[in-house]
């Protein structure tokens, strides 16, 4: 077998069932299985990770044909620069999360069995690997389920608790919902292809090779489009995503919020700029403008959250708009022949899909190390976390810092690419999108603010401070595989944000073969490498790695300056205005510090406050206790979601009127089936 | 004439900005003293209060992290850093390819993450309060930031300072629609990025309005000093950068020295005017409720905005 | 060149209309209203010499005088009389907030942009970029009345639809037959007396210049 990147990613793919076996193998001991499974389950992601930047650097398209599934219909596979991206964002990423896995499950392994997560973690790898390698629709499919229904059974992995067994069960539902959009998007394509005379058309190849109709395109479209935006969860599709991220193990939120959601992303991608190829300007305007809702909406609702990972679930939402964003903006401009700044739009869009999975991530796994050590996933029981936990602080102010897009750090690359590309919007040839589309850039700065002051939030109330709970339990730091997990993410993080150049010569290949335009952002220059110019360079340019150099140096000096001077500190007591009954409750909280917001913007959501007083007799100026109650709902929930729920079970009830338990009645409607039926057909 | 180096003018606009930000607040506060009837303390006693902060011993809270003692060296550092990129004497300089307008902001909000979270690192009431604050008033004002920007790259066709510097400096002085709103618009960012009243007042201490001065009010000694002094810098730069974006001519162009010199002369009179515009609003506004400047700083998103539609309506 | 300055300023007056329109959206007082209406009228009768002097078209200065000695000084005084006569609150209630109408009030900038563009590309006038700020500053007084209580405000929105229709005629046509501009100018003056007498009946008959109260004139079913 010749060594090539899709053999490498099938072998990878291979590897990954290995632990599979294991658990059937050694249940004994589990601690050999733990570090057994998980550290092939990160080797098989590296080289799923090599797989993809080899493709993703030579540019070749490798495609193989594999002899399994229907007869008519083996599973095709192919790996273009575009799938390789993608293959490089899962593996990279699950590459960290499996480490991590190696400690953090040992946490987990008491009350249940570890090997049903195992088999499952493996499974859900093996899923979206399959999506991305898939080349006809059928391969697609089943790879789209299998990760489905493996993510189904992760999030219902701690099933002793309801909520988690209803999260799952939305999940489910919202994901079927959306996958059954795509099997009829498919449908719809492979029928104009080649007609349903074979099974011919549902290979990706000749979807490619079909030129469509505008209405069976924008049906195909739309159809696809819905069924990717459920499993993104672009709103108002994302009503799941809050639900089942917080109550899966926080390895396995770290995949499903890093790189379960890209899945979908690459589907919009494949499906719009490969699959059906030209488009009118309107599919990217709805693109866009679903971008900018989630991303708008999404960091409002995350303000508003003191679950902590809720609360980060609520920032994929959001970030899942901010790469939508990008993308609209590149099929706004391929509609209008704008292939360069395409391309400019396309790479924003992807590189923030790269960014997102490593921060968040890192993120969740923090989120996971805070959980372990603290037993509580509500922030306002926290604090002060900072001096008991000093690595996963570090690590974890990475990822805030990264998020709220500020550089040096990753997030504000991808962030500053899409400025980049709404800022070249006016050279667009209709009138009224010139003047709209920059408001969007406007909603996007809004959008990183909010995430700025979310995340301040964040870690000020999780990580600094005084511990805010009843009774502090005894929390210590993470052991050394979570600490490499997050670390190496975090690095990752910080190069991605100061050599970003690397990347995006790499993402220009894909820019090339999607809307036929490259960027060259490093033409010439011996030290090309260090600066990021989109465009011309006197029209932009950014260099994350000067940046980062110039502040370490003034840091430095100052700190030579002032501070090795004169070493003398001395630790006393905060001020206290002379009441000196200061205690720790009186600090900010998290539902104290997103009031300002939430005032504000208070119309987005459904909320409930109530405030009990409970007045002292002998003077009610001064009150015993005070009870506050709040209570933020998604306002989507009772929009939407409720009425279609409440039809479905007027429906049902309905329905249910045909179950009368008498045997005689049944056996009249199989004959009436039958009679009908045989009128029907002859 | 002798050209100079623009590794020379980089080095010069950061010892420009390191002695001149103290001054300029010194003359902020000299102006307002004037207006209100008072004697000031004259223009140098930001200098002092400074010199006078760097000898006191430090008193840490009991609770503070590296991150409490590592906010005064980056909220000193930022500014520093950003002197180096904005055109303040010549648009020759070596490093402004760094970054853009659109960095320099993202920047400035690094140093205000971690203002906000030094804020919270102690654990009192007033530093959350403060952080909250901060964030929200900075969540509104981005809107409005990013809007001038964009009015501004339609007209310079470009982001990056030095290039829009050269553009504008080198066309004929007229007064276009578009640049006037979004200049307006910045001129509330100036306020609201330097915590001057209506926003926030830089010499109260009273618990209702802080907002900036609730973040660092457990800071002493040489951290105050650097945080006092890192802010005065900022307030300078977002007036150099609005200077650089709106008013660039007379700027400096070339490495000439006697055109720096003039550039130089001109800067000082531009930054001088600016200051009395600051304490005109300052006298003349009180500052308003917190809830009271959604409306401030939509006001100001409006204005860039209608810039940027002016922009493509009227010219 | 001196032209193509005087055609800048001519533009630039335009946007501070667009701007006073805004502003009087904002505005909390009714005193502060009444003086952005003032400005208005001034940039607008500034406004009108200067397409006066471009155009060449001497009957523009008459109506610029006639704009700034209505708008400027009559009205605001009218309306400050009645101000002042009926004790009317000084605060401007609003049905929908303040911001909420600021947004609204740029959606329809970008709205008469889009329905005017086809007339500017047919114009050969060099004011034709103002006939979008014209529109946009009818739909703004038209927007003020909207989401305004006072039945006074309402009569300042209408004041203000009426500067914008000016602005749309000097843009579009330099000015119309001087004949209809003073015929228009009698009959604002004559609204506004009328709107005065309406004003002292609505606060006579329900205590209050609400227009919500005229929900009561209807029949009890």
């Amino acid at each position: 077998m010749i060594l090539s990147p899709i053999n490498l990613a099938i072998f990878s793919i291979v590897l990954l069932f290995v632990p599979v076996l294991l658990c059937a193998l050694i249940r004994q001991n589990p601690l050999v299985l733990r570090v057994m499974a998980f550290s092939l389950a990160a080797f098989a992601s590296f080289l799923s990770f090599i797989a993809g930047l080899w493709t993703l650097s030579s540019g070749v398209t490798n495609q193989l044909i594999l002899p399994i599934g229907l007869p008519a219909l083996p599973f095709h596979l192919r790996l273009d620069p575009l799938a390789g991206f993608f293959l490089m964002v899962v593996g990279l990423l699950a590459f960290f999360v499996s480490i991590y896995s190696i400690g953090y499950v040992q946490g987990l392994g008491t009350k249940r069995p570890i090997s049903r997560l195992i088999v499952f973690y493996n499974l859900f790898i093996v899923g979206m690997l399959c999506v991305i390698l898939a080349d006809d629709a059928l391969s697609f499919l089943i790879a789209w389920e299998f990760m489905a229904g493996a993510s189904y059974f992760l999030v219902l992995f701690e099933d002793e608790h309801v909520e988690n067994r209803r999260a799952a069960f939305l999940y489910l539902v919202i994901a079927h919902i959306g996958a059954m959009a795509i099997l009829l998007a498919f449908g719809v394509m492979a029928g104009v292809a080649t007609g349903f005379g074979n099974f011919d058309g549902y290979t990706f190849d000749s979807m490619r090779q079909a030129t469509f109709s505008p209405q069976w395109a924008t049906v195909a479209f739309v159809l696809a489009f819905f069924g990717f935006a459920a499993k993104a969860g672009v709103i108002p599709l994302h009503v799941w995503l809050p639900e089942a991220h917080p109550v899966a193990p926080s390895n396995v939120s770290a995949l499903m919020s890093g790189v379960m959601l890209k899945t979908a992303i690459y589907g919009i991608v494949r499906v719009t700029f490969d699959l059906l190829g030209s488009f009118p300007w309107w599919w990217g305007a709805l693109v866009l403008v679903l971008g900018l809702i989630s991303a708008v909406m999404g960091v409002l609702y995350a303000l508003m959250q003191h679950d902590l990972k809720k609360l980060l679930a609520y920032h994929s939402v959001e970030n899942i708009g901010i790469i939508l964003i990008g993308i609209g903006l590149a099929m706004i401009f391929t509609s209008f022949k704008f292939t360069t700044m395409a391309a400019l739009a396309l790479i924003a869009g992807l590189y923030h899909t790269l960014n997102h999975a490593m921060f968040k991530g890192l993120l969740f796994m923090g989120a996971g190390a805070v959980v372990h050590a603290t037993h509580e996933r509500n922030m306002d029981e926290m604090g002060g976390l900072i001096h008991h936990m000093p690595w996963t602080a570090v690590f974890f102010l990475v990822g805030c810092i990264s998020i709220s897009a500020l550089p040096p750090f990753n997030g504000f690359v991808s962030e500053w690419l899409t400025f980049q590309a709404f800022l070249l919007s006016p050279s667009l040839p209709a009138p009224l999108m010139k003047l709209i589309i920059p408001l969007g850039a406007a909603l996007l700065a809004l959008t990183g603010a909010l995430a700025a002051a979310c995340f301040v939030k964040v870690f000020g109330v999780t990580f600094l401070g005084h511990w805010r709970g009843h009774n502090r339990p005894h929390i210590y730091e993470t052991c050394w595989p979570m600490r490499i997990g997050m670390m190496l993410a975090a690095m990752s993080c910080l190069l991605l944000g100061i050599v970003p150049t690397f990347l995006v010569n790499l993402l220009d290949g894909i820019a090339e073969t999607m809307v036929g335009s490259k960027l060259n952002v490093a033409a010439s220059g011996t030290y090309n490498w260090m600066w990021l110019t989109p465009m011309q360079p006197e029209r932009a340019s950014y260099s994350g790695f000067i940046v980062l150099i110039g502040i370490i140096i003034t840091i430095s000096i100052a700190y030579l300056l002032f501070h090795l001077k004169s070493g003398k500190i001395q630790r006393g007591d905060i001020w206290d205005c002379g009441f000196e009954k200061l205690n720790h409750n009186m600090q900010y909280n998290a539902i104290s510090f997103s009031m300002p917001i939430r005032r504000i913007f208070g119309f987005y959501f459904n909320i409930r406050e109530r405030v009990r007083l409970m007045p002292q007799l002998t003077s009610p100026a001064f009150p015993l206790k005070l009870y506050y109650n709040l209570r933020v709902r998604d306002r989507f929930w009772g929009w939407i979601y409720k009425p279609i729920i409440e039809a479905a079970f007027g429906i049902s009830r309905q329905m249910g009127k045909l179950q009368q338990g008498q045997i005689h009645l049944y056996l009249i409607y199989s004959f009436v089936t039958i009679i009908v039926l045989l009128a029907v057909v002859l | 004439m002798k050209e100079l180096n623009p590794i020379f003018i980089t080095v010069l606009q950061v010892v420009i900005v390191l002695a001149i930000a103290p001054v300029f607040i010194g003359w902020l506060n000299m102006l307002k003293c004037w207006s209100q009837g008072r004697s000031s303390a004259g223009l140098l006693q930001p200098y002092r209060d400074i010199a006078k902060l760097f000898v006191k011993d430090i008193v840490l809270a009991k609770n503070a992290s590296w991150i409490f003692r590592f906010t005064p060296y980056l909220v000193f550092s930022v500014p520093v850093v950003a002197s180096v990129i904005i055109p303040i004497i010549s648009t020759n300089l070596l490093l402004s390819p760094t970054a853009d307008i659109i960095v320099l902001i993202a920047l400035f909000a690094t140093a205000r993450f971690f203002t906000a979270l030094a804020g919270m690192d102690i654990g009192t009431a007033f530093g959350g309060m403060g952080a909250s604050r901060e964030m929200m008033i900075a969540s509104l004002t981005e809107p409005a930031i990013l809007m001038a920007i964009f009015t501004v790259s339609l007209a310079g066709k470009s982001t990056s300072l030095a290039h829009i510097a050269q553009v504008f400096a080198s066309s004929v002085p007229i007064m276009r629609p578009s640049l006037v709103f979004a200049a307006i618009a910045f001129a509330v960012v100036i306020l609201v990025e330097g915590g001057r009243i209506p926003v926030d007042n830089p010499s109260t201490h009273l618990e209702l309005t802080m907002v900036h001065e609730a973040m660092i009010l457990e800071y002493s000694g040489r951290h105050l000093a650097l945080i006092e002094w890192g802010s005065m810098m900022r307030v300078f730069l977002f007036v150099t950068l609005g200077v650089a974006c709106f008013v660039p001519w007379g700027i400096a162009k070339t490495g000439n020295i006697t055109e720096i010199a003039l550039s130089f002369f001109f800067m000082i009179i531009k930054v001088g005017i600016i200051g009395a515009g600051i304490v005109f609003v300052e006298t003349g506004i009180a500052k308003m409720r917190l809830f009271r400047l959604t409306e401030f700083l939509g006001g100001a998103f409006l204005m860039a905005t209608l810039g940027m539609l002016s922009f493509f309506i009227l010219e | 060149m001196s032209l193509k300055i005087l055609e800048q300023v001519n533009s630039f007056l335009a946007a501070l209309v667009l701007l006073t329109a805004f502003a009087m959206l904002a505005q909390r007082r009714i005193n502060a209203l009444i003086h952005v209406f003032m400005w208005q009228g001034l940039f607008l009768s500034i406004s009108t010499a200067i397409v006066g002097f471009i155009a060449n078209k001497h009957h523009l200065y008459l109506s610029s005088v006639l704009t700034l000695s209505l708008k400027v000084i009559v009205l605001p005084y009218i309306l400050h009389v009645l101000i002042v006569r009926l004790k009317i609150r000084k605060e401007v209630e609003t049905i929908v907030n303040i911001p909420m109408t600021m947004l609204l009030g740029i959606g329809l900038v970008i709205f008469s942009y889009h329905l005017t563009r086809p007339i500017m590309e047919l114009s050969t006038f060099i004011t034709r970029s103002t006939l979008s700020v014209a529109l946009a500053t009818v739909m703004i007084g038209l927007l003020m009345m909207i989401t305004r209580k006072k039945a006074i405000t309402q009569v300042i929105g209408f004041l203000a639809m009426e500067n914008g229709l000016f602005l749309a005629a000097t843009s579009a046509t330099y000015g119309m037959p001087f004949v209809v501009e003073l015929g228009v100018a009698l009959d604002v003056l004559i609204a506004a007396f009328i709107f005065g007498i309406f004003l002292f009946h609505i606060n006579t008959t329900f205590d209050s210049l609400d227009v919500n109260q005229m929900a009561r004139l209807k029949e009890d079913i």
